[in-house]
């Protein structure tokens, strides 16, 4: 097709992760190995960037056989958990990393916005760092001149324009550095989550300017953790799963399929099966895992302001005694409650193999949405031994007496009264 | 907003390189924007928040000079071809100045510059580069004390000094060409940042910065003109003192020394891009 801007073909990205050092237990053998260090050394700085072939336990894909088109004009979202290989896609397509496998072709100018402020210098003014930042991101000197006046204006930070940005307050230096990547103007724009900073007014401001640049032709990626951004600006998603595309399609279909996967168990969750993001250094294991009302029976949906329980059966149980946490996220990602055994009280030594723990959270103050229940289990040194993601989920319903939905992320009813002078 | 940008729609292939890379110069000067605000940023940023501000290019090379002076001059009793022993070695320092502080930088250059290409694309060869053309400014600055020397000890200018753009062009393609080379070494192996500062030391004696080469034996003379510094810094004082002859066959052998370092870099730093931001 004669449209087709970014062409991926089966992208792939090797990394070598650090291997852990061999403890010594003897004076001879440090002292042995102390002399022997250069050596070794030389070979690990050299492995960084040489891989003999063999896919050894240091290696990990990033990516793994990426492939899809992107059209002149469509704004493209990218979602996936963390280490999904969002960020590593667009380093590859923003030429910062280069491939391992595979091949993509750009058919324009680009900028990448991973970050915002790349290159600031504390000493410089405010004016300089304007240039300096603006020519980073791959804007020309005249670009800037005609577009500084609006620059100054959109950053709000008047007379401080001459000042050395270590003088300003963040929210100033946000403000500017953000100024500066609006008014960008490529073909094709690359944005990491980079609309976390700042705040809420002019967040809002700048995803007004975000959409407006997006809407005039320009092709945009752009990767986020929240999907109001997401559905509010793009018409296409991609949704990456352990660097490999899972789906491709309409951004209302995508975020539903990604924050209620179906294989996200309710009610009940059997731990046994090799889950898709599990991290087991230790022998302890999660083996299964119920959510249950006030009436100890199985259930997923629940009122604000309920109680809930959760319970949790564990193997292998060392003498020594465990440590349990349970690690609830909403639908945005964010980790709501983070709940542990170690401020429970419990006693956990000499309990034989196989137990079950039970947590109980006695009023449920979130709002309405979905959440998800991670589960992290450590040894008595609160050493990880088992840690499973998105292990079981449950739905949390307000049937209050407003239709209006909550917008905050904890829920409190208060204690109203109406006082009469 | 205008759209002005300059460049045609063209085809980027994104894909694994192997072995040697061209150099694409053309991409190089439509970077020049970039350059000239890195360049801008050290210039400026340098001396930010020092009440001597850039009296210190002065300084530095002047504290030397009363330090080398009562060192080797008064105490050493090193010749030095009938010029005053501080004339003799302060027109020395000015390249020698030149050549350390850029190259410290230059060494270090992706390592402090990681913030900016691990983010963003440009040609990385950039970065090794820019401190070579800032430290020009100092370089400046120093140079023109040498004038004011050269009146106090009675000494004319004469034609000669047209040949010090020649020397200065030398000077900074073999800062350069080192440079690069060792900024796309030290990215990986840190060791060669430590390394520099005996480097710079060792390179400072190789170089007649404070003793004439009419001081060494004749023998020596061949295998140490390989060393570009030591043609820049023997010419640098024929131009500016006149009093010795040009030694053409030194810099001539230094001129295409610094060219092989300088190529040779540039090759090696392409071939090494491409795992910088993943080693880095």
């Amino acid at each position: 097709m004669n449209d087709t801007i970014i062409k991926v073909d089966n992208l792939s990205k090797r990394y070598r992760i650090g291997v852990q050092d061999v403890i010594h237990d003897s004076l001879i053998a440090s002292i042995f190995s102390w002399v022997k260090s250069p050596i070794s050394n030389f070979r690990r700085v050299q492995k960084l960037s040489k891989f003999n072939g063999e896919d050894g336990q240091d290696i990990i894909w990033a990516l793994k056989d990426i492939s899809f088109n992107v059209k002149k004009g469509e704004i493209v979202g990218i979602i996936g958990r963390n280490g999904a290989g969002k960020s590593t896609l667009l380093k590859i397509l923003s030429r910062i990393v280069e491939p391992t496998d595979g091949q993509a072709s750009v058919y324009g100018r680009v900028a990448s916005l991973l970050e915002i402020g790349t290159g600031f210098h504390r000493e410089l003014s405010g004016r300089e760092n304007i240039y300096l930042n603006g020519t980073i991101l791959g804007m020309t000197k005249n670009e800037i001149k005609e577009n500084f006046d609006e620059i100054v204006e959109f950053s709000e930070i008047g007379k401080f324009l001459d000042t050395p940005v270590k003088r300003y307050s963040s929210g100033m230096y946000v403000r500017l550095a953000f100024a500066v990547a609006a008014h960008l103007n490529p073909e094709i724009l690359i944005v990491d989550e980079v609309l976390a900073v700042g705040d809420a007014a002019f967040q809002k401001k700048c995803l007004g300017k975000m959409s407006e640049t997006a809407k005039s032709g320009r092709t945009v990626l752009f990767v986020s953790h929240n999907m109001h951004t997401i559905q509010d600006l793009c018409d296409r998603t991609i949704l990456l799963e352990d660097g490999k595309v899972a789906i491709d399609g309409d951004t209302s279909d995508v975020i539903k399929h990604y924050l209620q996967p179906e294989m996200m168990k309710t009610g009940e969750s059997d731990l046994t099966d090799n889950f898709r993001s599990r991290k087991s250094p230790g022998k302890l294991r999660a083996k299964a895992i119920r959510i249950l009302d006030k009436n100890d029976e199985i259930c997923s949906t629940y009122e604000i302001n309920d109680p809930i329980n959760i319970e949790l059966d564990i193997t292998n149980v060392n003498d020594n005694g465990f440590a349990v946490s349970f690690l609830i996220f909403n639908q945005q990602g964010a980790l709501v409650y983070h709940i542990r055994s170690q401020d429970g009280n419990i006693i956990t030594k000499n309990l034989g193999s196989t137990i079950t723990v039970r947590m109980t959270i006695p009023r449920l103050n979130i709002i309405q949405g979905r959440y998800s229940v991670d589960v992290w289990l450590g040894n008595h040194l609160d050493l990880l031994e088992d840690h499973v993601e998105s292990t079981i989920s449950f739905e949390v319903v307000n049937r209050g007496h407003s239709k209006v939905p909550l917008r905050s992320i904890i829920h409190e009813t208060g204690k109203w009264q109406i006082i009469k002078n | 907003m205008k759209s002005k940008s300059s460049s045609l729609t063209r085809e980027i292939i994104i894909k694994p390189k192997t072995g040697w890379q061209i150099i694409n110069w053309k991409e190089l000067k439509e970077y020049k924007d970039l350059i000239y605000f890195l360049v801008l940023r050290d210039v400026t940023s340098l001396y930010k928040q020092t009440v001597l501000g850039f009296s210190w290019a002065i300084l530095r090379p002047f504290i030397k000079m009363v330090i080398f002076s009562v060192v080797f001059g008064g105490l050493a009793k090193i010749p030095s071809d009938g010029i005053p022993y501080p004339l003799f070695v302060y027109a020395g320092l000015v390249p020698w100045e030149y050549f350390s502080t850029s190259l410290t930088k230059s060494t270090g250059s992706l390592i402090t510059g990681v913030g900016i290409y691990t983010k963003v694309y440009f040609p990385r060869l950039i970065l090794p580069i820019v401190p070579c053309i800032a430290i020009l400014v100092d370089f400046a600055i120093a140079l023109s004390i040498v004038f004011i020397l050269m009146l106090k000890y009675g000494f004319a200018i004469s034609f000669t000094i047209l040949y010090l753009p020649i020397l200065i062009l030398l000077m900074i393609l073999f800062t350069a060409g080192l440079g690069i080379w060792l900024s796309a070494l030290a990215i990986q192996y840190r060791d060669v940042t430590h390394g520099v500062q005996f480097l710079v030391q060792i390179l400072m004696y190789a170089a007649p910065v404070i003793y004439p080469i009419s001081w060494l034996p004749e023998s020596y003379r061949i295998y140490l003109a390989i060393y570009p510094m030591y043609g820049v810094i023997e010419g640098f004082r024929a131009a500016l003192l006149g009093q010795n002859a040009m030694p053409w066959d030194i810099i001539g052998m230094g001129a295409i020394s610094a060219f092989v370092m300088l190529i040779s870099g540039a090759y090696y730093f392409k071939r090494k891009e491409r795992i910088f931001a993943d080693v880095a």
